[in-house]
């Protein structure tokens, strides 16, 4: 177990692409810390330097304080696990297991004694004798845990770990791993382009974008306080609608009616290098069929008809096409968000299963004015959290 | 269509299946015709006394012609000869063919440059090759003579004629070795070396412990090609000493009694150990070693 400290660490390749620009973060033992971005950010070259599989160019990496940049992967003492599994096809899962204790030269006893109970605690003791081959996706996931669990390293160090399993299995694992991190304590960096396993597993997440950090901190704060717009794209499930509007006095104009600027909004605006023309941002949640709002002091309203309902269970969630153009910005594309080429601009409401809103009727929506986040429309930053 | 167990196949199924005997027919003929009536008629001539210097005695003799041959002590020195030629020649393939692999399959700089320059030897015709070998080898005219002490002619001594028939073969035929261990080493995951250094294998466990037995198909595969074709040694032999003071493989002394001597019974018999031996190889490969043709294991 160890504190894990990236001190401004770079890296360049040789042909002067930068795949990773000064990543400074510290993680605290114990700690679980996702990287997460959309594929291309860097955050498997951040893991695989961290692993020692990559050299880093700027920059120092500490563990416990010593700097490990010039250590050998083996001479780290941290476990891996990758996406593909990495298992060793020629061997069973017990030397599977068993292999970096082996090459760590453990005695026998404490060596049979280890698997087993790593076997016990992934429920894989009946495959033992077993090839890789022999097993189904979810019992390779757990041997390539099991192999890093049995060294009790430093550090785990996760690469997609659950990208190679079909959803329902993807769902049992996490929370199977996230049961098995608190339980052994052990520090881990997880790697992973998607948000809802970054939301569910971490203590605290790095987002990345071509290289840079955009924004660290717990899955609340990061669905709460977005820093910029590429953030508030990045998180949260279906994503933040984003909307063109037009700052005029004392209230912003927006395709779903006008808001004043009150409180926060007012604050966020009264800086002198914010443009008229802003990117307002409103998460589904924030709407609500009016008829079933009782107590709609400080919202907004807006009348739209449904395109397209979703019945989800828990709830509902319409889709408007709004008279306007979408909202086109660079920080959005690589966010992974939902963008229709040529579309107008879509809406995505989540109500409540009781709402009687219809498909292709017309929905009178209710929304908290005071969840709407302003973005600069070049910078993406998020002008209602400065 | 499924008729039930035991049921005689449909009517297309037949069909499909006499279509496909037809398509068969014509490549099965030609190998029946060029291979296999050759190996008849080996075989045939074996069981002969058939000289063509004396034609008139030519008679059925059973094996005699093999008592004759496997108590000659001609043919037990080529036999033997054959053998340290194949297993040391296959021996440093195999390390330099290793390495070549590496080389080829790592390079990150020059990659089409090394693997071109690689396999220049194997695109060079044996006999020109061999030829080559021979000046270079031949004292007044050869710069590699050149290097030796004064009054030494390698090439007629034994020893050192069968080392340098080594070096020959093995200067020819390791870009073959190296281009099969390529294809086995693309097979290992890069995946599984990153893991195995993360587990804390050294760069030798990584090769040990991991490429290797991984690659064993390949490298079962590769032995078994190369071996078979060393143990039919022939134009580096006949070029470079053809045969004298004792340096004739199986193959050579096959061939002066066919060719040279016009015995066409004892040549023939030759030709005929020659083959058991090599399907004896095959077969030890095959069954002892597990070799599979690459990809048929797992």
């Amino acid at each position: 177990m160890a504190e894990i400290v990236l001190d401004h660490v770079t890296k360049r390749y040789a042909d002067g692409t930068v795949a990773v620009d000064d990543f400074d973060v510290r993680i605290a033992d114990h700690e679980f810390v996702i990287l997460v971005g959309p594929s291309g950010c860097g955050k498997s070259t951040t893991l695989n330097m961290i692993a020692g599989l990559e050299d880093i160019t700027e920059g120092e990496l500490r563990v416990d304080g010593r700097r490990m940049n010039e250590r050998a992967p083996r001479d780290r003492d941290m476990a891996m696990v990758f996406q593909s599994y990495a298992l060793y096809p020629h061997m069973t899962v017990r030397e599977n297991i068993a292999f970096p204790l082996k090459l760590a030269k453990m005695g026998r006893a404490e060596m049979e004694e280890r698997v087993e109970r790593a076997a016990g605690l992934l429920d894989l003791a009946p495959y033992l004798d077993r090839k890789p081959a022999a097993l189904s996706g979810g019992q390779r996931q757990r041997v390539a845990m099991g192999r890093a669990i049995v060294r009790d390293p430093k550090a785990f160090l996760m690469d997609e770990p659950l990208s190679n399993l079909d959803a329902k299995l993807r769902v049992q694992m996490r929370t199977s791993i996230s049961r098995l991190q608190k339980n052994l304590g052990t520090t881990t960096v997880y790697v992973t382009h998607d948000q809802t396993e970054a939301m569910t597993l971490g203590d605290r997440i790095v987002i990345m974008r071509a290289g840079l950090i955009q924004q660290i901190g717990p899955p609340q704060e990061l669905y709460d306080h977005p820093r910029n717009l590429f953030v508030a794209g990045f998180i949260g499930s279906p994503s933040m609608n984003v909307l063109p509007a037009r700052l005029e006095e004392g209230r912003l104009r927006t395709p779903i009616g006008d808001i004043p600027l009150r409180g926060r909004l007012r604050r966020a605006v009264e800086g002198p290098d914010v443009p008229r023309d802003v990117i307002a941002g409103i998460r589904p949640e924030s709407f609500e069929d009016a008829a079933l709002v009782h107590d709609a002091d400080g919202g907004g309203t807006f009348t739209g008809t449904v395109d397209l309902l979703e019945s989800m269970g828990p709830e509902k969630l319409a889709y408007f096409t709004l008279d306007t153009g979408a909202v086109r910005s660079e920080h959005l594309t690589e966010a992974g968000g939902e963008e229709e080429a040529g579309e107008g601009c879509q809406l995505v409401a989540q109500l409540d299963p009781k709402s009687g809103a219809r498909r292709g009727q017309p929905v009178r929506l209710w929304y908290d004015t005071q969840a709407v986040h302003l973005f600069h429309p070049e910078t993406g930053e998020n002008l209602t959290e400065r | 269509m499924n008729r039930g167990k035991g049921r005689a196949l449909t009517e297309g199924q037949r069909a499909e299946r006499r279509l496909g005997l037809w398509l068969c027919a014509p490549a099965a003929i030609v190998m029946v015709v060029v291979t296999g009536w050759p190996i008849v008629y080996s075989v045939l001539l074996s069981l002969q006394r058939y000289d063509l210097r004396f034609p008139e005695d030519k008679a059925w003799i059973g094996l005699s012609n093999y008592a004759t041959v496997l108590t000659s002590e001609v043919w037990w020195n080529a036999f033997w000869v054959t053998l340290l030629i194949t297993v040391v020649s296959v021996a440093i393939e195999l390390v330099l063919g290793m390495l070549l692999a590496f080389a080829m399959y790592r390079a990150i700089v020059g990659r089409g440059l090394i693997r071109t320059v690689v396999l220049i030897p194997y695109g060079i015709v044996t006999v020109a090759a061999a030829y080559g070998w021979k000046y270079a080898w031949t004292p007044g005219t050869g710069w590699l003579a050149g290097l030796l002490p004064e009054g030494s002619a390698p090439l007629t001594e034994r020893g050192p004629a069968i080392a340098i028939i080594i070096l020959a073969e093995v200067w020819k035929t390791t870009p073959f070795m190296a281009l099969l261990l390529m294809a086995g080493l693309a097979v290992v995951p890069e995946e599984l070396m990153r893991a195995a250094s993360v587990d804390g294998a050294t760069l030798w466990q990584r090769f040990t412990r991991v490429t290797l037995p991984l690659m064993k198909p390949a490298i079962l595969v590769a032995l078994l090609f190369r071996t078979l074709d060393a143990f039919r040694i022939f134009d580096n032999i006949y070029v470079l000493t053809n045969g004298s003071q004792g340096t004739g493989s199986v193959s050579i002394s096959a061939y002066h009694n066919l060719i040279g001597g016009l015995n066409l019974g004892i040549g023939s018999t030759m030709s005929v150990l020659i083959l058991v031996t090599v399907a004896i190889i095959a077969v030890v490969f095959i069954l002892g070693f597990g070799t599979a043709a690459p990809g048929s294991e797992r």
